[in-house]
C-alpha cells in the first residue's frame, strides 16, 4: 500500500434516494400548490389589484386591531387549556390498562366531529340563563370542547411509545411522581405537545361557527371578519389584508413551534395497571371526560324527545326527507355520500401526508437542506390557518381551465376535506418516524435491503399503527367537515353535515329533532369507525 | 414510496372519473345551498328540451352573488337562481347577467319586478317570502299579556326582555328585519328605534337556528322569549298533526319581503337553452313545487298553494320595501351603524 | 493479497450545525480473508465511525474502500454484502425472532423451506434452538444479541462488522458470548472487524488488534504483538501496561 494520499473521493447520494426524495417532496408540494397556494394567492391577489394601500387603511380601523387581539387571545388561551386538561386524559387513555379503553378513546374524539352549528345550539341550550351565556368564557369552553381530542390523541400516541424505564430510573433515584413528570416525561413529550398545541391554535384561530353562535355578536375573529367582508360586502381589499395578517400570524407561530423540536426515543411500552400515584391524573381525566360528555348527553337527550315524551321518532324520520320534504335526499343517502367522500379524502390525506412525513423524518447533512425541510414542514400546516372562505372562492377563480377544470367536479369536496386532514396525518405520523432508531434502518441496509425496501420494512412497518390512527382521525375530520363542503358539494349529493345544517335552518319540531338525531348518527358512525380502527391495529403490530 | 405515489394517482383518477358524462352539453344551474326541488322536476325540463341540468351550489345567498362576480371572466354556469332583492344590484352593476326576463311574465307579477335599470331587464322573479316578527300565541295566552302588533310595540315596557332577533351582519333574516326598520323609520329614525329596542332588553343572536331553537319559546324550542324574527311561513310548521290552530303567528305589519330571482348568466354558451330554463323555473311545474320544498311562496299567479299554506301561512298585505339600489349603496354604512348600536 | 483495503478514510461531522469536526482522520486498515481484527480504543476515538465508514453508512470526506482490489467506495450499503451488528437497538421489534434472522434471506429471495432450514441452523449455532416464534421484546439482552448475530450471519456476509456487540451484557455473559463468538467466527470462516473498548474481549475474539486514539489509528498488528509492545506511551497507558 502506497503512503501517498489518494485523490479526494466524494460520495454521491444514490440516485434512487434522490428520486424518492423528489417524489416525496414533489407530491405533497404539487398537491398543496394546486389546491391551496394557487387558489389562495389568486384570491389575495385580487384584493391587491390596486396596490397595497389597503394595509394602512384596514389597520387604521380600531375594529381590526381589536379583532386580531381577540383572535390571538382566544386561540392561545384555548390551546393552553386544551394542553393542561388533555395531558391527564392522554396519560390515562394511553399509558394505563383498563377495560373499555378503546371505547373511551373513540368517545373522546366525538366532540371534534360534531357539526359546529348543532353543538353551538346544544351548548347555548345548556348555558342559557347562566352568567356564561354570550361571554368570552363560553367561546373558550366550546373551543376546548371541540379541540381537546387533538391533544389527547397526538400526545397520547407519542406517550404510548415512550420508554417507561426512564421514568422508573428517575423514581428509583428518589424523584417524586411530580418531579418525574416535570423533569423526565414532560421534556420528552415536548415535541408532540408543541405539535398538538399548534394544531389547536390554528383550529381556534380560524374557528368560525362556534365563535358566532356562542359569542353572540360581541366577539369576532379575523376569520369571521374575512367571512363578513367577503360574503357580505365583497370588500376583497380588506379581506386580503386580513388574510395576509392571518398568514403572518400562522407562519410566526410555526416558526416558534419549529424551535421546540427534538427526537424522542421509543421503546416497547406496555400499558400498565394504575398505581396510587396515578390518582390525580385519573381524577382529572374523569372530570374532563365527564365535562366533555355533558353537551353530548344533552344532545342525545334532546334527540330522543318527542311530542309525547321520549322515543325514537326522530330517528325513524331520518328514513324520509323531513317535514314537508325539507331535504332532497333521505338522511341515510346523505350519510352514504358522507362516507364515500370521507373515504376518498382519507385516502388522499394519508397518501400525501405519509409521503411528506417520510421525507420530513430524514435529517439531511446540509444546513440549507435542513432549512428547506423545515419550511416544507411549516407549509403543510398552512391550510389550517387560512380562511375557508378564501380557499373556497380561490378554488372557483383558479380551477377553471384544463387540466384543473374541477369547479363543478365532485372531486373538489374530498380534496378540500383532505386539505384539512393532511396536517393531522403528518403531525401524527411524523413524531413516530422521527423517533425510529436509525440503527434499524442501517441494520436493514447492511443486511442487503435497498432504500425502498428499508422504507417498507422499517419505516412503514413501524408506522403502520400510527398511520391507522391518523387515518381514523382524518376520516373523522372529513366526515364532519362543513365549511368547504357546503361551498363545494353538489346539492343533489349533500353530505350529512350539509343536511343537518339545512334541517336546523328550518322551523318545526320534526326538522329540529331530525337535525339532532342525524348529528347523533353522525357522531355514532364516527365513533364506530374509530373504535374499529383502534381494534384493527392490535394485530398489525405487537410490541411497538 | 413508489407504492404511495401509485396509490395517490389511482385515488385521483378514481375520484376524478366519477364526473357524469352525457351526450348533450348540460346546462349548469348555479344556486345557493337552500335550493331544493322534488325528485324528477328537473327531469321534466330535460324531457321537454333534451337538455340535462346540472345543479351547482355556491354557498349561501350572499356567497352566490359574490361567486358570480368573482368568476365573471370564466362563468361557473348558464343560469342563476337565488339572487334576492338585497343583492340584486350587486349582480346587475357588475354585469354578470345577460338581458333576459321570462317572456311568460304577466302583469299579475308586476309587483315583484325590480325597478328599471336595477334588474328588471335581467332578473325574473321566482319566489318570495316575508321575514316577519313571530309570536308564541300560547305564551301570551298563558301570561295574560296582549300580543304586540307593530314594530312600535316592541319598544314598549310590557315587552321588555321578550324579543330575540338575529344579527344583521351574519344572518339573512336579521338583515331583512333591519331593512324593515329602516323602511319604517327612515334614516336617523331607525338608529333611534334600535337604541330603544336594545334598551328594552332585545337579544341579538348570530343566526336563525340559534334565535329560533334556543331563545324563542315556541313549541319546538327551548327558550323563554315569545317574540322572534323569523319567516311568515314558519307558523305552518309548528302546527301539530290534526290541529286547526297554529301555536305561533307572524305579525304582518312587521314584514320585509325577500324576493328571489333567476337570470341568464352573461357569457353562457347556450343562451337559448338558458332562457328556456329561466322560463321553466317560472312555469307552474316548478312554481307548484316551491312552497313544499323551499318554504316560500311562488310568484306565478297561476300556481296553486298547498293546503297548509292556505290555512296557516299569511301574506303581508303591505310589506316594507327598500330599493335594491339603496341597499347596495348603503349596506356597509348601515351595518356598521347597526353593529355600533346592537352589538356593543 | 488483502481482501479488504480501507485507504486514508477521513470522515467529518457537523458539530453545532455550522462547524465541522473530524471523526476519523486518514485511517487505513487492511484485512486478510478469514481474519478477525479488533479495533480497540477509548470512547470518542472514532472506532465506531471507522466501522460505519467501511460499511458505507458514513459519507467519506476522502479515502476509498477496496474489496478484493475493486473500488467499492461508491457502492451503496445494501449491495456490499456485509453485515453490521450493534450493541443494541437493532432488532425489528415488529418481527419475530425467526423473521428477524430470515430478513437477509428474504431479501436474497431464498425459497421459504430453505429459509426455515437455514434459520433453524443459525439459531442452533447461536444456542437459541426453538426461539423462532418468540417476540424479540420478550428476550433478555444476551439472547437479543445472539439473535442479532444469527441475523448478521444468515446471508453469509463477505465481511462481518461488530460494533461493541457485547458491551451491553454483564461480565459473565460477555465472556461466554465472547467465546461463542470466536467459535462461530472460526467455524464459519467469517472475516470480521470487531470494535470494542475492552482488551480482554479483543484478545478473546480477534487475531489482530488495531488501536485508535483521537481519530487516528496509532498501532495495528497481531494481538500478542500489540499487547506486548505498545507503540506509544499513550497506547501503553490505555492498555494498562
Amino acid at each position: 500500500m502506497g503512503g501517498d494520499r489518494d485523490p479526494v473521493t466524494r460520495i454521491r447520494t444514490a440516485p434512487s434516494t434522490v428520486i424518492a426524495t423528489v417524489l416525496g417532496v414533489g407530491l405533497p408540494l404539487a398537491f398543496l400548490g394546486v389546491f391551496f397556494a394557487w387558489p389562495v394567492a389568486a384570491m389575495i391577489g385580487r384584493g391587491f389589484a390596486d396596490g397595497l394601500g389597503g394595509f394602512a387603511e384596514v389597520f387604521a380601523r380600531p375594529r381590526t386591531v381589536r379583532l386580531i387581539g381577540l383572535t390571538l387571545a382566544q386561540a392561545a388561551l384555548a390551546s393552553v387549556i386544551c394542553v393542561v386538561l388533555g395531558l391527564p386524559v392522554a396519560h390515562v387513555l394511553y399509558r394505563l390498562a383498563f377495560r373499555g379503553r378503546a371505547l373511551v378513546r373513540a368517545l373522546v374524539i366525538l366532540p371534534f366531529v360534531l357539526p359546529t352549528v348543532v353543538v353551538g345550539v346544544a351548548f347555548r341550550t345548556l348555558l342559557r340563563g347562566t352568567p356564561l351565556d354570550g361571554t368570552f368564557a363560553a367561546i373558550l369552553l366550546a373551543l376546548v370542547f371541540f379541540n381537546i381530542a387533538v391533544v389527547v390523541r397526538t400526545v397520547g400516541s407519542a406517550w404510548e411509545g415512550l420508554d417507561p424505564r426512564q421514568e422508573d430510573a428517575a423514581r428509583v433515584l428518589g424523584a417524586s411522581p411530580a418531579r418525574v413528570f416535570l423533569t423526565i416525561t414532560l421534556p420528552r413529550l415536548g415535541p408532540s405537545i408543541a405539535a398538538a398545541a399548534s394544531i389547536v391554535f390554528l383550529f381556534c384561530a380560524t374557528a368560525f361557527g362556534v365563535v358566532l353562535v356562542l359569542g353572540g355578536t360581541k366577539f369576532g375573529t379575523i376569520e369571521t371578519e374575512i367571512y363578513l367582508l367577503t360574503t357580505q360586502f365583497l370588500d376583497l381589499r380588506a379581506a386580503s389584508v386580513l388574510s395576509v395578517t392571518q398568514l403572518v400570524i400562522v407562519v410566526a407561530l410555526l416558526a416558534v413551534v419549529g424551535r421546540v423540536r427534538g427526537g424522542t426515543q421509543r421503546r416497547a411500552a406496555i400499558a400498565r395497571r394504575a398505581r396510587r400515584t396515578d390518582a390525580p391524573a385519573i381524577v382529572a381525566a374523569i372530570v374532563v371526560t365527564a365535562a366533555l360528555a355533558v353537551p353530548v348527553i344533552a344532545l342525545v337527550e334532546r334527540s330522543l324527545r318527542t311530542t309525547t315524551g321520549y322515543g325514537f321518532t326522530n330517528y325513524a324520520l331520518l328514513a324520509g326527507t323531513g317535514s314537508r320534504n325539507a331535504l332532497v335526499v333521505p338522511v341515510w343517502v346523505a350519510l352514504g355520500n358522507s362516507l364515500t367522500t370521507a373515504v376518498q379524502a382519507t385516502l388522499i390525506a394519508v397518501v400525501v401526508g405519509l409521503a411528506a412525513a417520510l421525507v420530513l423524518s430524514r435529517s439531511p447533512r446540509r444546513p440549507i437542506a435542513r432549512r428547506a425541510l423545515a419550511a416544507f414542514d411549516g407549509a403543510l400546516l398552512l391550510p389550517l390557518g387560512v380562511s375557508a372562505v378564501t380557499v373556497g372562492f380561490g378554488f372557483l377563480i383558479t380551477l377553471n381551465q384544463p387540466p384543473f377544470d374541477l369547479r363543478s367536479s365532485p372531486v373538489l369536496v374530498p380534496i378540500a376535506q383532505a386539505l384539512v386532514a393532511l396536517p393531522l396525518v403528518v403531525r401524527t405520523v411524523l413524531p413516530v418516524l422521527r423517533s425510529i432508531d436509525p440503527r434499524l434502518r442501517e441494520s436493514a441496509a447492511v443486511l442487503g435491503a435497498a432504500p425502498w425496501r428499508v422504507l417498507r420494512d422499517v419505516d412503514l412497518a413501524v408506522v403502520a399503527r400510527p398511520v391507522l390512527a391518523a387515518s381514523g382521525f382524518a376520516f373523522a375530520v372529513a366526515l364532519g367537515e362543513f365549511g368547504a363542503t357546503s361551498f363545494l358539494a353538489r346539492p343533489d349529493r349533500p353530505t350529512l353535515p350539509v343536511v343537518i345544517f339545512r334541517l336546523i335552518g328550518l322551523p318545526g319540531g320534526d326538522n329540529f329533532g331530525m337535525a339532532l338525531a342525524a348529528s347523533v348518527v353522525l357522531a355514532g358512525v364516527t365513533v364506530a369507525v374509530i373504535a374499529l380502527v383502534e381494534r384493527l391495529r392490535v394485530d398489525t403490530v405487537g410490541a411497538f | 414510496m413508489k407504492y404511495a405515489i401509485l396509490a395517490a394517482a389511482v385515488a385521483l383518477v378514481l375520484t376524478g372519473c366519477s364526473a357524469p358524462s352525457t351526450d348533450a352539453q348540460p346546462l349548469v344551474l348555479v344556486t345557493h345551498d337552500s335550493f331544493a326541488l322534488s325528485d324528477g322536476i328537473l327531469d321534466q325540463f330535460t324531457a321537454q328540451t333534451g337538455i340535462p341540468v346540472q345543479v351547482q351550489s355556491a354557498g349561501d345567498a350572499g356567497q352566490l352573488v359574490n361567486t358570480l362576480v368573482l368568476t365573471k371572466d370564466s362563468p361557473l354556469g348558464d343560469v342563476v337562481f337565488g339572487i334576492d332583492n338585497t343583492f340584486a344590484s350587486r349582480a346587475v352593476d357588475n354585469g354578470v347577467l345577460a338581458d333576459y326576463a321570462s317572456k311568460d311574465l304577466t302583469s299579475a307579477e308586476d309587483q315583484y319586478l325590480l325597478p328599471e335599470g336595477q334588474g328588471r331587464e335581467q332578473l325574473t322573479p321566482i319566489d318570495n317570502g316575508d321575514v316577519c316578527v313571530n309570536v308564541d300565541h300560547e305564551w301570551f295566552a298563558e301570561h295574560g299579556i296582549a300580543e304586540p302588533v307593530t314594530l312600535d310595540d316592541l319598544i314598549k315596557p310590557e315587552y321588555k326582555d321578550l324579543f330575540v332577533t338575529e344579527a344583521a351582519n351574519s344572518s339573512s333574516p336579521g338583515l331583512a328585519f333591519l331593512l324593515a326598520t329602516i323602511a319604517k323609520y327612515g334614516d336617523g329614525g331607525w338608529q333611534d328605534y334600535w337604541t330603544k329596542l336594545m334598551a328594552n332588553g332585545t337579544k341579538v343572536d348570530a343566526g336563525w337556528s340559534d334565535a329560533y331553537y334556543v331563545d324563542f319559546s315556541g313549541p319546538s324550542s327551548e327558550g323563554d322569549r315569545p317574540i322572534v324574527v323569523s319567516y311568515a311561513s314558519s307558523p305552518p310548521f309548528e302546527v301539530p298533526e290534526g290541529a286547526t290552530e297554529a301555536p305561533t303567528g307572524a305579525l304582518l305589519d312587521t314584514c320585509f319581503r325577500q324576493t328571489e330571482y333567476a337570470g341568464v348568466i352573461a357569457g353562457t354558451k347556450n343562451p337559448a337553452g338558458a332562457q328556456k330554463l329561466v322560463d321553466f323555473l317560472f312555469s307552474t311545474t316548478v312554481q307548484n313545487d316551491i312552497p313544499e320544498t323551499m318554504y316560500v311562496y311562488p310568484v306565478n299567479a297561476k300556481a296553486t298553494l298547498p293546503d297548509s299554506f292556505v290555512k296557516f301561512a299569511k301574506i303581508a298585505p303591505d310589506p316594507f320595501v327598500v330599493s335594491p339600489a339603496d341597499i347596495d349603496e348603503n349596506r356597509e354604512a348601515w351595518l356598521a351603524e347597526w353593529a355600533a348600536i346592537a352589538t356593543p | 493479497m488483502a481482501i479488504l483495503q480501507a485507504q486514508h478514510l477521513t470522515v467529518s461531522y457537523l458539530r453545532d450545525g455550522r462547524h465541522t469536526a473530524l471523526a476519523i482522520d486518514d485511517v487505513s486498515v487492511t484485512l486478510d480473508e478469514g481474519q478477525v481484527l479488533a479495533i480497540l480504543g477509548p470512547s470518542g476515538s472514532g472506532k465506531s465511525t471507522l466501522l460505519r465508514a467501511i460499511a458505507g453508512l458514513e459519507v467519506l470526506d476522502s479515502g476509498r474502500v477496496l474489496w478484493q482490489g475493486d473500488d467499492i467506495t461508491a457502492l451503496p450499503v445494501h449491495k456490499r454484502g456485509f453485515a453490521l451488528m450493534f450493541q443494541d437497538g437493532q432488532l425489528f421489534a415488529h418481527r419475530t425472532v425467526a423473521a428477524n434472522v430470515a430478513y437477509a434471506l428474504q431479501i436474497a429471495r431464498m425459497p421459504v423451506p430453505e429459509q426455515r432450514v437455514r434459520v433453524a441452523e443459525l439459531l442452533h449455532l447461536v444456542g437459541l434452538d426453538g426461539f423462532g416464534d418468540r417476540r424479540v421484546t420478550e428476550l433478555s439482552g444476551g439472547e437479543q444479541q445472539r439473535v442479532a448475530l444469527a441475523r448478521s450471519l444468515a446471508a453469509r456476509p463477505r465481511l462481518l462488522l461488530l460494533d461493541e456487540p457485547l458491551s451491553s451484557l454483564d461480565r459473565e455473559l460477555r465472556e461466554r458470548l465472547g467465546r461463542d463468538l470466536r467459535r462461530i467466527l472460526v467455524e464459519t470462516g467469517t472475516t470480521a472487524i470487531f470494535v470494542t473498548h475492552d482488551q480482554g474481549e479483543a484478545v478473546l475474539v480477534a487475531d489482530r488488534i488495531g488501536v485508535m486514539m483521537d481519530t487516528h489509528l496509532v498501532q495495528e498488528g497481531p494481538a500478542s504483538e500489540v499487547l506486548e509492545s505498545p507503540a506509544t506511551e499513550e497506547v501503553a497507558r490505555f492498555l494498562g501496561r
